[in-house]
């Protein structure tokens, strides 16, 4: 525990030298909330704060990107080698990446709400418990799934590659770049079964209704779910040295970490309640995002 | 003869086809320093790895302070230290805080200031890990393998690839460990390296181990012969220099003749007669006991050289 902790402060310090990390997780983020605001927002009040949900799923979606790539690097130099050697296990290591990853990752979304209303204006954020959980489980989730992407990748070529691939998918098809119920029927049939789809919806339900704790269970529980399984699973697969290749049984097992999101997907398939939140949602903004219209 | 307190036995690990390691054994008592002597490729590495904990034998037996090393965990890491091969630290980790992370994950540790001034490291103390020259490197490697105290130390070719300065500067902190009845088992690719720094040796050659002893005791078994290396004016036949009195060998080598001789002195007076004789003139004339290289060369036939 004690080590786990240690190790935790030891990679923020490391983290916080780093320019490519202040790069992807402060400047970037950031970036993301004045076009959204601005440009795609139009500095509406209203419709920022619509946006700010995406804005900070995108903030937490990042997660997973520095934290593989920075643990493959540590396994390439041989920096995870000689922790080995000292009484570090694997999930003392990997704790401490989703631990560090976290307390750097909250500061930036605490900013970004705080520009929204300085400089946007947002009214509200709604249910501000719900949405430190959701960001909260959103941003170990990610991590953990970052997690899994350097346990089944030998090279930071390979890493890069599915992180791109994974991030494509994340950024079109969840309802973070393009609203989920404007997307064509068959991509939100794929959309349901994302994690990054849950964390936006979930967000949105929070920051605009001010839905419950409760309301967003289905979205926290897989979520949670996710980091879990995640987590354990990328304990199992850890590799210290860049020799030990990774086993088709190893891939297969990372392949399990879906499960939750598999499940929740096929009951959202049934059910329908995430793309009729979504829509709900979308169709509220857009009535009252139009100024001359009496009807609000 | 105390118990053992590392104890190897009949240990193999192949990878894929390649036998790296082929019924390796051998003892460490407490208190001394043992090395692994051999040419890259030999086996030594795989052997060390095995028995920090870091790779599982194929089969064999391995016992380290009373553990085994891959099953103890956590618990025989306490006990060990360890400078290993291609490692590094993270770039822009400072001297000081490696050395207080590191003793931040043992029970038993020391005090960082006492190691940086040990170690020389005290004006670097706020330095990047990335900002080091490689001796300086390497010092913080042995800082943070003394850092819990370690029972017994693993020195994983400790100098290699460090220039000749530096290695002699590594050379006086080993000896300086060794004073102080530390463990170690370091491994070597270079002959000078074990016969300064370790009590006993095991010549170590495709994943078996050919000898074993002191230093002093592998150069005895070089039956006394004396090696006379030397240069002629004008080249003469191996084979009558071959026959010249006491020699039981003779060589060309790097335009010279390398002589094994039972009895110098007969030899050099023969020697003498002979090129007189021969209206030849001798250039250069060196009189060497065996080294550890010689007894390497006698076992494989080969040098050992990387």
């Amino acid at each position: 525990m004690r080590t786990t902790w240690t190790l935790t402060k030891n990679r923020m310090l490391l983290a916080m030298r780093n320019r490519a990390f202040i790069f992807f997780s402060l400047v970037m983020p950031l970036a993301f909330l004045f076009l959204y605001a601005s440009v795609f927002g139009k500095g509406d009040p209203r419709l920022v704060g619509y946006m700010m949900a995406a804005v900070l799923s995108l903030t937490v979606m990042g997660s997973f990107w520095g934290l593989s790539i920075q643990l493959v690097m540590f396994r390439e130099q041989g920096i995870l080698r000689r922790f080995r050697v000292a009484p570090v296990g694997p999930g003392a290591m990997l704790a401490s990446s989703l631990l560090s990853n976290y307390f750097l990752t909250i500061p930036t979304v605490v900013l970004e709400l705080a520009l929204a209303k300085w400089i946007y204006h947002v009214p509200s954020f709604g249910n501000l418990w719900g949405v430190w959980l959701l960001v909260s489980l959103g941003t170990l989730a990610f991590a953990a799934l970052g997690l899994i992407v350097a346990s089944v990748t030998n090279t930071m070529q390979e890493t890069q590659v599915i992180n791109n691939a994974i991030w494509f998918v994340f950024l079109f098809l969840s309802g973070a770049t393009i609203p989920l119920p404007i997307l064509p029927k068959w991509v939100q049939g794929v959309a349901v079964f994302l994690p990054a789809t849950y964390l936006v919806t979930g967000l949105q339900e929070v920051m605009l209704r001010a839905a419950s704790l409760w309301e967003v269970g289905a979205e926290a529980l897989a979520l949670a779910g996710g980091t879990v399984f995640a987590f354990f699973i990328s304990k199992n697969l850890f590799r210290w040295e860049p020799e030990e290749k990774v086993t088709r049984r190893a891939k297969a097992w990372a392949v399990a970490t879906v499960i939750p999101f598999l499940l929740l997907g096929v009951w959202e398939s049934a059910n329908g309640k995430l793309r009729k939140d979504a829509r709900f949602n979308l169709d509220s903004v857009q009535r009252s995002a139009q100024p001359p219209n009496p009807t609000r | 003869m105390g118990a053992s307190i590392i104890a190897v036995e009949n240990l193999t690990k192949s990878y894929g086809t390649v036998q790296a390691v082929r019924g390796v054994s051998f003892d460490v008592q407490e208190g001394e320093v043992f090395g692994l002597l051999g040419p890259n490729g030999a086996g030594k590495t795989s052997t060390v790895e095995i028995l920090e904990g870091l790779r599982t034998p194929d089969s064999g037996r391995v016992q380290v302070c009373g553990l085994d090393p891959q099953k103890s965990g956590d618990r025989y890491k306490q006990e060990i230290g360890a400078v290993l091969q291609s490692t590094a630290l993270p770039e822009k980790l400072r001297v000081i805080e490696a050395l207080n992370l590191f003793a931040s994950f043992y029970t038993r540790r020391r005090d960082s200031a006492d190691l940086l001034k040990r170690f020389g490291l005290e004006e670097k103390r706020a330095t990047f890990y990335m900002h080091l020259s490689g001796g300086q490197k390497q010092r913080l490697a042995l800082a943070l393998a003394l850092v819990n105290e370690p029972r017994v130390l693993f020195l994983d070719e400790p100098t290699a690839g460090l220039d000749p300065q530096v290695r002699r500067e590594m050379y006086d902190i080993i000896e300086e460990l060794k004073s102080e009845k530390k463990t170690i088992l370091l491994t070597t690719h270079y002959i000078e390296e074990a016969e300064k720094l370790c009590d006993r040796v095991a010549i170590i050659d495709h994943g078996r181990v050919i000898a074993e002893g002191t230093p002093a005791e592998l150069k005895k078994r070089s039956q006394g012969m004396t090696r006379i290396e030397v240069r002629l004016a004008r080249p003469e036949s191996d084979v009558a220099l071959g026959g010249l009195e006491a020699v039981t060998e003779c060589r060309s080598e790097d335009g010279g003749y390398l002589l094994h001789s039972k009895r110098a002195t007969q030899t050099i007076v023969a020697l003498v007669k002979f090129l007189e004789a021969q209206a030849n003139e001798l250039v250069s004339l060196e009189i060497r006991t065996p080294s550890l290289e010689d007894v390497f060369i006698e076992l494989t036939g080969r040098r050992l050289r990387d």
